[in-house]
């Protein structure tokens, strides 16, 4: 599904960071999210973004996504061509609506743009067709999207986020209220995706077992605290007490991580990137 | 009622109301075409909101003695833009629009009340009553519409994008807040012309009813678009082609075509089960 493009646009998007934060601050009046933040992220890498509530995951989401100007230092996402797709949390979809999966594939395609978009039909409908294909979900993709499982909408929503062949990839939680199965089949995508293609993925997420495999390193924010390194570096007791401020245990249980001690570290509730804007 | 289909005096009849067909058609064409994306936003509550303040402003025109026609207009896009600009909120946009509709339409009855010219008038504002469409009405109609389809056309996908999936149009930079009140201008101008030839309180049966049997039976959004315009007109040419024999109101004839269209999509539809 990749669209061919010129030998000189390759080697630029392997050799330039998909995303590079430099001094970046974001503050509201006297509270701030984070300070000094610097942060490369690699071509076909894979980041995941933890913290508790309140910590600016959601806030660092919509900078990236250019909704939210940096209060101090820059940001350069997969070089300003706006190649990015972004995969949200699965919401109830209601069971009426008018609306079929290639429907919302197709918005990912060219959704933003004005106009009614006849010309270049068939075009579209090809690209959307592979990108249907590539996450298996060609068999529903012609049914009211709101009868189809949260497993199946995810899928979709990961088509979606592909079908405008992005250099980056901005996943917010996307796994949340999956079930095992389906969390795995979400995440494998995601990660193949990045393998294939090389597209770099930033992956907020509050819960990192479902994903640690695939994790190459964590941004852990705390209340305008933060550290960045792989999970073997940040996913300790000591680090972790020292971002919390308070006493925290890294318990690790065959493969997966446990943090016990601190009160919200692990949030279950979801937040939502629109709140403010809609 | 023994000229109930006459067809001697419909024929005789269909020659000079020949404008009101055409005005008909413009308007089931709107209705169709904004329908869907309405029922989509869960906006008929809405549109029944900015019809009573189309009547506000109608019956104002009628106290002042302008045209109808302008007074509507200018009601129900005042309606439109508060409606658009006060709710940003979902949870609070009902009862938003339940006050400001309850406020238009005593409005409206008090302008009834002390205009003194024919009563006619006053009851065709609520329930519809077109008694003929002169050219100028039907140029301004034309015209109106004509500038409702250019915005719609421009604005469409992403006014689709954010009425299905907010969250990433948003996330896509799709304006979304600004489209939605752009959209409720355009729903406000549509609602004004229908406001004269259905009346007020029937907006409805022309802006939502056949949107809501279409999305019934698809769920392909540009299917459901084309069989709610298809709807739309049956139920306008329908509604007024019967209604000229028995000389009754053409919106009575009108809402009960689109209500039966809108029973029989309803008792076929097979969208809601799954083919696996």
């Amino acid at each position: 599904m990749r669209v061919p493009g010129t030998t000189a646009q390759v080697t630029d998007r392997s050799t330039r960071a998909a995303i590079a934060l430099r001094g970046a601050r974001l503050s509201y009046g006297d509270r701030v999210l984070w300070d000094g933040l610097d942060l490369d992220v690699a071509p076909g890498e894979f980041v995941a973004v933890l913290g508790p509530n309140g910590s600016g995951k959601t806030s660092l989401m919509r900078v990236l996504l250019g909704l939210q100007p940096l209060s101090a230092g820059t940001v350069d996402v997969a070089g300003g061509n706006r190649r990015i797709g972004y995969i949200p949390q699965q919401r109830a979809i209601d069971v009426s609506l008018t609306l079929r999966g290639r429907d919302l594939v197709g918005f990912g395609l060219d959704g933003h743009r004005w106009g009614l978009g006849w010309r270049n039909r068939r075009e579209r409908r090809d690209r959307v067709d592979a990108a249907l294909e590539s996450v298996g979900a060609t068999k529903y993709a012609d049914e009211p999207i709101g009868l189809l499982s949260g497993g199946e909408q995810q899928r979709l929503r990961v088509a979606q986020a592909l079908v405008g062949d992005p250099e980056v990839l901005l996943c917010d939680e996307p796994l949340l209220s999956l079930d095992l199965a389906n969390q795995r089949v979400v995440s494998d995508l995601i990660d193949a995706r990045r393998r294939t293609a090389g597209t770099a993925v930033l992956f907020v997420t509050h819960e990192i077992n479902p994903i640690l495999p695939l994790v190459d390193r964590v941004l852990y924010l705390v209340e305008g605290r933060f550290r960045i390194g792989t999970p073997a570096e940040v996913m300790t007791s000591r680090t972790l007490t020292e971002l919390y401020r308070t006493n925290v245990e890294v318990v690790r249980v065959r493969d997966q991580i446990h943090v016990v001690g601190a009160q919200h570290v692990c949030e279950d509730e979801p937040h939502h990137i629109t709140n403010e804007a809609v | 009622m023994e000229h109930f289909l006459d067809l001697d005096i419909t024929l005789d009849v269909l020659s000079y109301v020949q404008p009101m067909l055409v005005a008909g058609a413009v308007l089931g064409l709107l209705g169709g075409l904004l329908g869907p994306l309405i029922v989509t936003r869960k906006m008929a509550f809405a549109v029944h909101g900015t019809s009573e303040l189309a009547f506000t402003g109608a019956a104002a025109a009628l106290l002042v003695g302008v045209g109808v026609g302008y007074g509507a207009l200018a009601g129900s896009v005042i309606a439109a833009l508060l409606l658009g600009l006060l709710s940003t909120r979902n949870s609070d946009r009902d009862s938003v629009i339940g006050a400001i509709l309850a406020f238009g339409l005593g409005l409206g009855v008090l302008f009834l009340a002390l205009y003194e010219g024919r009563a006619v008038n006053k009851f065709g504002l609520l329930v519809g009553q077109v008694v003929s469409v002169g050219s100028a009405d039907l140029w301004l109609l034309v015209g109106s519409s004509v500038a409702v389809l250019v915005v719609l056309a421009f604005i469409y996908r992403p006014l689709h994008f954010a009425s299905v999936d907010a969250a990433v149009a948003v996330a896509r930079g799709v304006p979304v807040r600004t489209l939605s009140v752009v959209f409720a201008v355009l729903v406000g101008v549509a609602v004004a012309l229908s406001v004269q030839l259905v009346g007020a309180l029937l907006v409805l049966s022309l802006m939502i009813t056949p949107a809501a049997a279409a999305t019934r039976v698809t769920a392909s959004p540009l299917r459901a678009t084309l069989l709610a315009v298809v709807f739309a007109e049956v139920s306008v040419l329908g509604g007024m082609v019967l209604s000229l024999a028995p000389g009754l109101p053409v919106s009575a004839f009108v809402t009960a075509v689109s209500f039966l269209i809108y029973l029989v999509c309803r008792l076929t539809s097979g969208k809601r089960e799954r083919v696996q």
